[in-house]
Order: structure tokens, then C-alpha cells, then sequence
């Protein structure tokens, strides 16, 4: 196949153009020295991809391989595992500095505040966004039988939001950010994530139309829920003035109340359609296929789909239970978010019944214990989710520990677990190997990863729980038995608990990133079959 | 359902669209109407834009990522309000772009720190809190003392937040930069005309204990010391205010 100047490689070219230009303009006028830096950074990378791009035009036309693109896949798997390696470090490190606080060094970048949003960042976006963007570039491939439908785009893709990634890490640390939980990014990084995701999205649906079959498949549906409904989150939540071109700072267009429904809505939804839905898809496709058998149920599939797309929206009001939002919206948050168990449990059954039949591949390949074990936690997590969402639950619950334990019962024990078991599939198969270079060590990070997940939210739990009571006990003349700061010392065991299992979950992830590692250094499988032939032409 | 739902399994752009219908209408009902129901925000007399000053703090307070581990908003719980004040209303919110309302107390809730304290305790308590609080976990602050705070940018904010809805008037904006020098005057030369420009609850006055030198700590303790401040809550009407 012969490829000629097209008008996608006009479009990305003026993106890319009007990209260099921002970064000028941020280098020129810039004053904080740190927002001049990525004023660099995104001339930099915007120019070398123009520059590649010229190059590419100059050298004529590019043969296009009829195989499927498993290049920037790899690409994108190395980017995961480096930033959760990054986001686990840093996670252990804020975990060491809540229970021995002099480890801040009170240096302002090194201190718990500007810290944490690049731990969040490393492994919500960093390791979780990069896995999504790997896999999705998999899983639509494979279930169209459909090459990606651009050369360029999967790289703008690819690069560009880890320049986003590494131009928000980097903020953070010099005190450039919005303070809005999981949505810290100034404004400048918030428009180069859009024209990235206005990039993800037509690729998607190109590829996708581009198919040789005739249903899209059901992981595909997931993929593009996380798609859509991240950019709707995006826009709306980043709406901001910025100060002027000089100063990273914008000052949120909302307010107050407003902003505070407003910003749950989206993180709340981060989690709905980042750490949920995607990494659903993840399961939709991988589960199945590293066990061999059907998804169970299509039915339960759709209602678990639509469940989800349309209620969790409705979910971010019960972060704000008995705060100054209007009562009848924290009544609606609280209600939507006990219906939602029920399609959140029709993925856990679709998934664990799916494992009929081939239970004993959960005994021999250390694989589908992560993706079995993934599963349960997110049973957990969402029943655990929708009883803290109850009003009288949440007076306990809320601005405690326990809110952290939810949240890591999530993230390690259900994203991160999907995640491995993912990888420890999807490594061999891009890279063309046999199989894992070590079994042994895949489930000595099975173990790791599963102890120090269970130490972490136990620890959560008790110290959560303790908290609560202890700010709410009265003595018999209807005073305060304990101050404040009596609660904050009482932590001081749970902390340290905490920070130990997360340094197994880190020990793990490093064994895991060696094995990995290993796999791909070894040597390439003999001759591939290819099971699935890539479709020359798109089916009618 | 399963033969429609495989109509529209087919349309990869129609799928899309239905998902972005499907999933926007949570937002549409519980969003929306936050702009245009008026009893939302209460009526309450007091609260005023932040001074350049406050606001200069507030920035700091926002660069920290302070709400990690402190909330600005009590609840109407018992136990909230017995321990930090009066429950936060709306209204005491209303100029916050963004509303750092938080999600997690490691320390105590901020809603109402303003006057709790005096400025020195604040200053000794953010360079090194454990020398006050023995046991605390809190980080040191202490670089907040020794870097100046930068103005120059001040003017740029205040219209910012004036295009987003914040009532600042054009001189308040002009002013906006000499205006965060006169708040943190020792001398307190400029008191009356800070007041009449933004309120009588403005507090001028040196409050890092280093007169001469505006810093970082001037700006974020005047911003703690008016915290909670602002809303005179004898003038709010129950009646009015129950949503």
C-alpha cells in the first residue's frame, strides 16, 4: 500500500505548529522559572515531531505494513511500568512522611503537599492512563482485525500525553497546580491533554470503522465510554481564566459550591470511567482470553455497561455529604450511588463466571490469579463505595483514613492487579516471546502485591475507623474526650503499617518490572502463527 | 434489548454519541440547576472579595496543596460543629476559584482558624510546627519566611478572578499590587483606606513579625487570620437558608 501527504498529516501538522508556537510563547514571556522549562519542553517535543514528520514527507511514501501496529504498544507498556514505579516510590515515601513527619525536609518541593498529586498522577494517569492507551491500541486492533487507522496519530498519542504526564509531575513539585483532587494540572497542560484526546478519540473511531467485523466487540464499549466521558470530565472541570501567558496560574471559573459539584462530578468519574470502565474493558478482552473461554453472559454485559455509563454521574454528590451543597443533591447522589452496586456486580459475576471451566488455570498461571484476585477487589471496593455513599455511613466515614483504604482497595487490588495480570499476557504476545521469563517470579509479585494490599487496607480501616470515633466521643459533661491532635499520635502505629505494605506492593512491582524486563531481553518465540489475520480489506 | 442493542453495536460513532447522552444527563440534572436555583448560595452580610493580600496567601495555600490534609468546611454534624464553629454555609465560599472545601483531614479543619490564634503562633507553628505542637506530623514552612512575596502579578489576578464573577472594581484591580504592601504595613498607615475599598473586616497589619519585609508568611497568615472571619452569622435567617 502507497501512502501520499494526506489531510490528516495537514491537520496534525497545524496541531503540532500551533502547539510549537504556545511553547514559544510560554519560553518567551514565561516568568516562573519552572513553567519557562516546560515552555522548552513543549517547543521541543512539538519541533521534533515536525521535524520527524518533514522528514518522513521528504523521504516519500511510506510502505504500510499489513500487520497490526504493535510498536507504540510496547512503547506504551514501558511508559506504564516506568510511572507506577514512580507513582508506587513516591506513594511509600508520603506514606513513610504520615508516620515519621521529619522525613519532609521541609523544602517545599519535597514536602507531603506538593508530593502527593504526583504520586496520584503517577499511578492514575501515568501508570493507569498509559496501560489504558496501551491495551485500548491492542484490544481494537485485535477485535476489528483492523491495522490502527493512522501512523502518526498513535505516536502524537503516545508522546504527547507523557509530555502532559511529565510537564504535571514536574509542576507539582515547583507549586503548579489547581489544588482541584485528581484534576491538578494548570491550564496549559489541561489544552495540551485535549488536543491529545481529540487525537485518542478519532483514532479510535477511525480504527473502529475501519473494522472487519461486523459488532463492535464489548471491550471496545468500554474503551470509548472512557474515552468520551474523559474528555466531557476534562473540558468541563478545567474550565478556568488563566492569569495571563506569563503565569502558570488560572483561577477556577467556578466557585464555591458550584466548583464543589462540579469537581466531584469529574473525580468521582475519574474513577467511574478512568479506573473503572477502562480497566473493565482491560477485563472484557484479556480475562477471556487468558483462559480461553466465552464472556458469560451478554445480556448482563449490556445492563453492566449502560448501568455504569449512566449512573455514576449521578454518584460525585456523596463527597459532599452534610456539607453547604443543597440537600436535595446529596440525597440524588446518595440514592444513585446504592443502584449503582447493581451493574457494578453484574461485571463481578460476568467476570468470575466467566472463570467456569477454567479454575484451574487460577492454580497454575499466576496471571489469572491477579485478573480472579482484580476482580474480587472490585466487588469489594464497589460495595464498599456505595455503603460509604449512605449519609450516616459517610458522617462516619468521611475525611478519614478510611477514604484512603477504599480508595487503594481500588487502585492496587483492582486496577493495578488487572493491570499486571494484563501485561504479564499482553508483554509476551507484542514482543513476540514464548511465554513470561519466570512464573516463579510472577507469583512472588502475586504474593507481595496481594499481602501489602491487605496490610494497607486493613491498616486503613483501623486507623479510618479509629479517627472517626475518636472525634465524635463525648465524655459525660458532653465534652470532647480527645483533641484533635490526640487522634492525629493515636495513627502513628497504623501509618507505619501502612507504609510497610506499601513497600511490599513496591517490591513486588519491582520484581515484576524485572521479570518483564527479562521476557523481553530473552529470546524471540521460533515462528509465530498469526491466530487472527489482519483483514486487508474493511468488511461491508 | 439484545436485538436493538446489536443495531447499535454497529455504528461506532452512534455508540460514542449515545454514551456522551447517556452519561451527561447526571450532570445536567445535579449541575445545572446549582447555577439557577438562588437559594443555593445564602444571603449573608459580611462577605466581601479577598484582598490582594488574602488572595496572595490563598495562592500559596492553593500552591502547598494544603487541602490534602485540611478541609475548609464543617458539617452540620454535632460533632463538626462543637469542635470548629458555626456549620459553613454556602455563602462563605462564594469567591472561592476554587472552593478548597477538601477531603481528608490529617490535621483540623481551616474553615474558621481566623482570630483562633495570634500571628505569631502561626508563624512559629508553619517554620516548624512540632517545636508547638508536640506530635503533630505536619511539614515545615519555614522557606514561606524567607522568600519575598511577588506582586507583580497581582493586578493579573484580580482581573482574572473579576472575569470569572468575582465583584472587584477597576481601582481595586489598578491598586492591586500596592494594596498587598499597605495590608502588611507595621505602621498601619493605610487601614482606613483598605476598609473603605474592601470592608471593615479587613485586618492590616505586619503579620510575619519582620516589619519592612512583605514575604510568603504575610501573605498566607493574613489569609488564615481571615478565615471564617467574613460572614457576620447573626444576620443569616434559618428560614431563608434551608435547602
Amino acid at each position: 500500500m502507497q501512502r501520499n501527504l494526506s489531510i490528516e498529516d495537514l491537520v496534525i501538522f497545524s496541531a503540532l505548529f500551533f502547539v510549537l508556537m504556545a511553547g514559544l510563547a510560554i519560553l518567551g514571556w514565561g516568568v516562573p522559572i519552572a513553567y519557562v522549562m516546560h515552555g522548552w519542553l513543549i517547543a521541543a517535543a512539538a519541533g521534533w515531531g515536525l521535524l520527524w514528520m518533514l522528514g518522513r514527507a521528504c523521504g516519500g511514501a511510506v510502505k504500510i505494513p499489513l500487520e497490526y501496529n504493535d510498536r507504540v504498544i510496547r512503547f506504551g507498556i514501558i511508559a506504564a511500568l516506568i510511572w507506577g514505579i514512580i507513582g508506587f516510590t513516591v506513594g511509600d515515601i508520603l506514606a513513610w512522611q504520615l508516620a515519621f513527619p521529619s522525613l519532609n525536609g521541609d523544602m517545599s518541593w519535597s514536602n507531603f503537599g506538593r508530593l502527593r498529586p504526583v504520586h496520584t498522577s503517577g499511578v492514575i494517569f501515568g501508570f493507569g492512563g498509559n496501560a489504558l492507551i496501551a491495551t485500548s491500541f491492542f484490544v481494537v486492533q485485535r477485535t476489528s482485525r483492523a491495522r490502527l487507522a493512522s501512523e502518526t496519530l498513535p505516536w502524537v498519542i503516545f508522546w504527547g500525553y507523557n509530555l502532559f504526564m511529565v510537564i504535571s509531575a514536574s509542576g507539582y513539585l515547583s507549586g503548579i497546580t489547581q489544588s482541584k483532587e485528581y484534576a491538578e494540572p494548570e491550564w496549559y497542560a489541561d489544552l495540551l491533554l485535549l488536543i491529545v484526546w481529540i487525537g485518542y478519540l478519532t483514532l479510535y473511531l477511525r480504527t473502529l470503522a475501519k473494522r472487519a467485523e461486523p459488532h463492535i466487540y464489548v471491550a471496545n464499549w468500554y474503551y470509548l465510554a472512557f474515552i468520551v466521558v474523559i474528555a466531557m470530565l476534562h473540558v468541563v472541570n478545567n474550565l478556568a481564566v488563566p492569569v495571563s501567558i506569563a503565569y502558570p496560574k488560572s483561577y477556577s471559573l467556578f466557585a464555591g459550591t458550584q466548583d464543589a459539584m462540579t469537581q466531584w462530578w469529574y473525580g468521582h468519574n475519574a474513577v467511574g470511567f478512568l479506573l473503572t470502565a477502562g480497566f473493565l474493558g482491560m477485563l472484557y478482552y484479556f480475562l477471556p482470553k487468558a483462559v480461553n473461554r466465552p464472556v458469560y453472559s451478554y445480556r448482563m454485559s449490556i445492563v453492566g455497561f449502560w448501568g455504569i455509563t449512566f449512573l455514576y454521574l449521578w454518584a460525585g454528590a456523596h463527597h459532599l455529604h452534610y456539607t453547604a451543597l443543597p440537600d436535595w443533591v446529596q440525597y440524588l447522589g446518595m440514592t444513585m450511588s446504592i443502584i449503582l452496586l447493581v451493574p457494578s456486580w453484574a461485571s463481578v459475576f460476568n467476570g468470575i463466571l466467566t472463570l467456569n471451566g477454567a479454575w484451574d488455570k487460577v492454580r497454575t498461571d499466576p496471571a489469572v490469579r491477579f485478573m480472579m484476585v482484580a476482580i474480587l477487589f472490585y466487588g469489594l471496593s464497589t460495595f464498599e463505595g456505595s455503603f460509604m455513599a449512605i449519609r450516616p455511613v459517610n458522617s462516619l466515614s468521611h475525611y478519614t483514613d478510611w477514604t484512603v483504604g477504599h480508595v487503594h482497595a481500588g487502585a492496587l487490588g483492582w486496577v493495578a492487579f488487572i493491570t499486571f495480570g494484563t501485561m504479564y499476557k499482553l508483554v509476551p504476545w507484542v514482543w513476540k516471546r514464548e511465554g513470561v521469563y519466570s512464573l516463579k517470579l510472577e507469583a512472588w509479585h502475586f504474593w507481595l502485591a496481594l499481602i501489602g494490599t491487605l496490610i494497607y487496607v486493613g491498616a486503613m480501616w483501623n486507623s479510618g475507623i479509629t479517627q472517626s470515633l475518636m472525634w465524635q466521643t463525648y465524655d459525660a459533661d458532653g465534652a470532647f474526650l480527645y483533641s484533635f491532635l490526640d487522634s492525629v499520635v493515636e495513627m502513628h502505629p497504623y501509618y507505619v503499617a501502612r507504609a510497610i505494605g506499601g513497600l511490599l506492593y513496591l517490591i513486588g512491582a519491582c520484581i515484576g518490572v524485572y521479570n518483564i524486563y527479562m521476557t523481553v531481553s530473552g529470546p524471540e518465540k521460533v515462528k509465530t502463527q498469526q491466530a487472527e489475520p489482519l483483514a486487508s480489506q474493511p468488511a461491508e | 434489548m439484545s436485538t436493538h442493542h446489536q443495531k447499535l453495536e454497529r455504528h461506532s460513532l452512534g455508540f460514542a454519541m449515545t454514551i456522551l447522552v447517556v452519561a451527561s444527563i447526571g450532570g445536567l440534572v445535579e449541575i445545572a440547576p446549582l447555577f439557577t436555583i438562588e437559594n443555593t448560595v445564602e444571603k449573608v452580610e459580611g462577605m466581601r472579595p479577598y484582598t490582594p493580600l488574602e488572595l496572595a496567601g490563598r495562592d500559596i495555600y492553593v500552591r502547598e496543596g494544603c487541602y490534602a490534609c485540611h478541609s475548609q468546611m464543617i458539617r452540620t454534624l454535632r460533632s463538626d460543629v462543637e469542635r470548629y464553629g458555626h456549620y459553613s454555609l454556602a455563602a462563605e465560599s462564594m469567591y472561592d476559584h476554587p472552593f478548597q472545601w477538601g477531603s481528608k483531614r490529617t490535621g483540623p479543619d481551616l474553615a474558621r482558624i481566623g482570630g483562633k490564634y495570634s500571628d505569631a503562633w502561626h508563624v512559629a507553628h508553619l517554620e516548624a510546627p512540632r517545636e508547638l505542637v508536640e506530635g503533630s506530623i505536619m511539614p515545615g514552612y519555614a522557606f514561606l519566611s524567607e522568600a519575598r512575596l511577588a506582586t507583580g502579578h497581582l493586578p493579573a489576578s484580580l482581573k482574572a478572578l473579576s472575569r470569572a464573577g468575582v465583584p472587584y472594581t477597576k481601582a481595586q484591580i489598578e491598586n492591586a499590587e500596592k494594596d498587598a504592601a499597605r495590608q502588611a504595613d507595621f505602621e498601619q498607615n493605610y487601614e482606613g483606606e483598605l476598609q473603605d475599598s474592601y470592608g471593615d473586616n479587613v485586618q492590616v497589619r505586619d503579620f510575619d513579625g519582620a516589619p519592612g519585609r512583605l514575604t510568603e508568611m504575610d501573605a498566607l497568615v493574613a489569609y488564615l487570620q481571615m478565615l471564617g472571619t467574613l460572614a457576620d452569622l447573626e444576620t443569616l435567617n434559618p428560614q431563608e437558608s434551608s435547602r
